[in-house]
């Protein structure tokens, strides 16, 4: 138990994908504009990061391992983690219209999003078992989530702040993303994975 | 040896065609059913996507039909035979062209003057169906096959070197005029 605690802790806080691994980044500068939109990446993204996790680390243990294919593994992710997102969108719009309708044009963006590879490759790299990769996708996806909602927060003030001219738009974004960084280094040593 | 390669090969190929035939299986099983009125409206309009109905293309005009929001009068291009189709599919009374959308013109296509074009590409991308091949400051030319004939390339271009011209029947474009209505149409009470 106290196992997956510290999963769930070092995925969250002290390895913190974003701020602390820096993967992830691309949908962090991007939707994070609004804050509805930024919480509509972070459920989806949380979705398909389990799935995928989970699903990449059976494809590696049964198929690649045996076959001594295990350099192939960033290869079959990738395609793993595209066809996992698109049953998603499939499966979201035929069952719940809605939250298609909010989460719908995000789905497709979490093929590029490389914490999502980055995820099932640690996993491989860290010897996870079937429930450890799937807590550990679970859990990056959480802190994905949680700095993504946390900067779009920021940036909506940010916008209506009086920011000297050079650094209106993506540079002041850049900086407080960076602070961000800095203030999660403090989180470091707290769980060692 | 031939092991080394053979095999990331084939499993690679397996797993894609084994999560093809997956995605293939899921896009049947999970498919959204649409409303077939649409599909039905959508068949009688002449596609030429030239929002004169004002929706932004013929598609969501049908739409706008099939939902109550708009009228079957909206559609100068397709006329009084295309109200008078969209009547019948909907059991509704026909009515005149709305003349607000515009009147009922002989279907025409855009011509670019070739000497005049400076090549700025703006009428390509006013053109909804594609048809203005061309490049920046490159001649541009109309393929006439694809034009539907909507004027929306005639207001960006900034030379004024598009004409619309009626379409001369020849026989690759000659077709069976439609049965005109045989009985007058009435003014709406």
């Amino acid at each position: 138990m106290a196992e997956y605690l510290l999963i769930l802790v070092s995925t969250v806080l002290a390895n913190n994908f974003v701020l602390v691994r820096f993967l992830g980044l691309c949908p962090f500068m991007g939707v994070s504009t609004k804050l509805e939109g930024a919480m509509g990446m972070s459920v989806a993204t949380a979705f398909v990061l389990t799935l995928s996790s989970a699903s990449s680390y059976l494809v590696h243990q049964y198929l690649l391992r045996p076959l001594g294919l295990e350099y192939l593994s960033t290869l079959s992710f990738i395609l793993v983690i595209a066809v996992v997102v698109q049953l998603t969108e499939m499966v979201m719009r035929k069952t719940s219209p809605l939250l298609y309708r909010i989460l719908g044009i995000f789905l497709p963006l979490i093929t590029s999003n490389c914490a999502v590879l980055g995820v099932a490759l640690l996993n491989v790299q860290e010897h996870h078992n079937l429930f450890q990769s799937a807590l550990y996708g679970f859990g990056a996806a959480l802190g994905f989530g949680m700095v993504l909602v946390m900067f779009a927060a920021m940036r909506e003030r940010i916008a209506h702040a009086d920011v000297p001219l050079h650094f209106r738009g993506a540079p002041i974004g850049l900086l407080t993303a960076g602070l961000m960084a800095l203030a999660f280094m403090g989180f470091s040593g707290l769980a060692n994975l | 040896m031939l092991s080394d390669i053979s095999t990331p090969v084939l499993l690679l190929s397996l797993l894609g065609i084994l999560f093809g035939l997956g995605l293939g299986w899921a896009a049947r099983r999970f498919r959204v059913e649409q409303d077939p009125v649409v599909d039905q409206i959508d068949a009688l309009l002449p596609q030429t996507q030239c929002a004169q109905c004002g929706y932004p293309g013929c598609r969501p005009y049908a739409e706008a039909i099939a939902s109550g929001e708009a009228d079957i009068n909206q559609c100068p291009p397709g006329g009084e035979a295309g109200i008078r189709a969209l009547a019948d599919l909907l059991g509704r009374e026909p009515k005149p062209l709305n003349p607000e959308n515009g009147v009922e013109k002989p279907r025409t296509v855009a011509v670019i003057d070739e000497e005049a074009c400076i090549g700025c590409t703006l009428c390509i991308q006013a053109c909804p169906v594609d048809a203005i091949v061309g490049a920046s400051k490159q001649m541009h030319t109309v393929i006439e096959e694809a034009c539907t004939g909507c004027d929306l390339c005639l207001p960006p271009c900034p030379v004024d070197c598009i004409d619309m011209v009626e379409l001369e029947p020849r026989l690759e474009t000659w077709r069976r005029s439609r049965p005109a209505p045989k009985i007058a149409l009435r003014e709406p009470a």
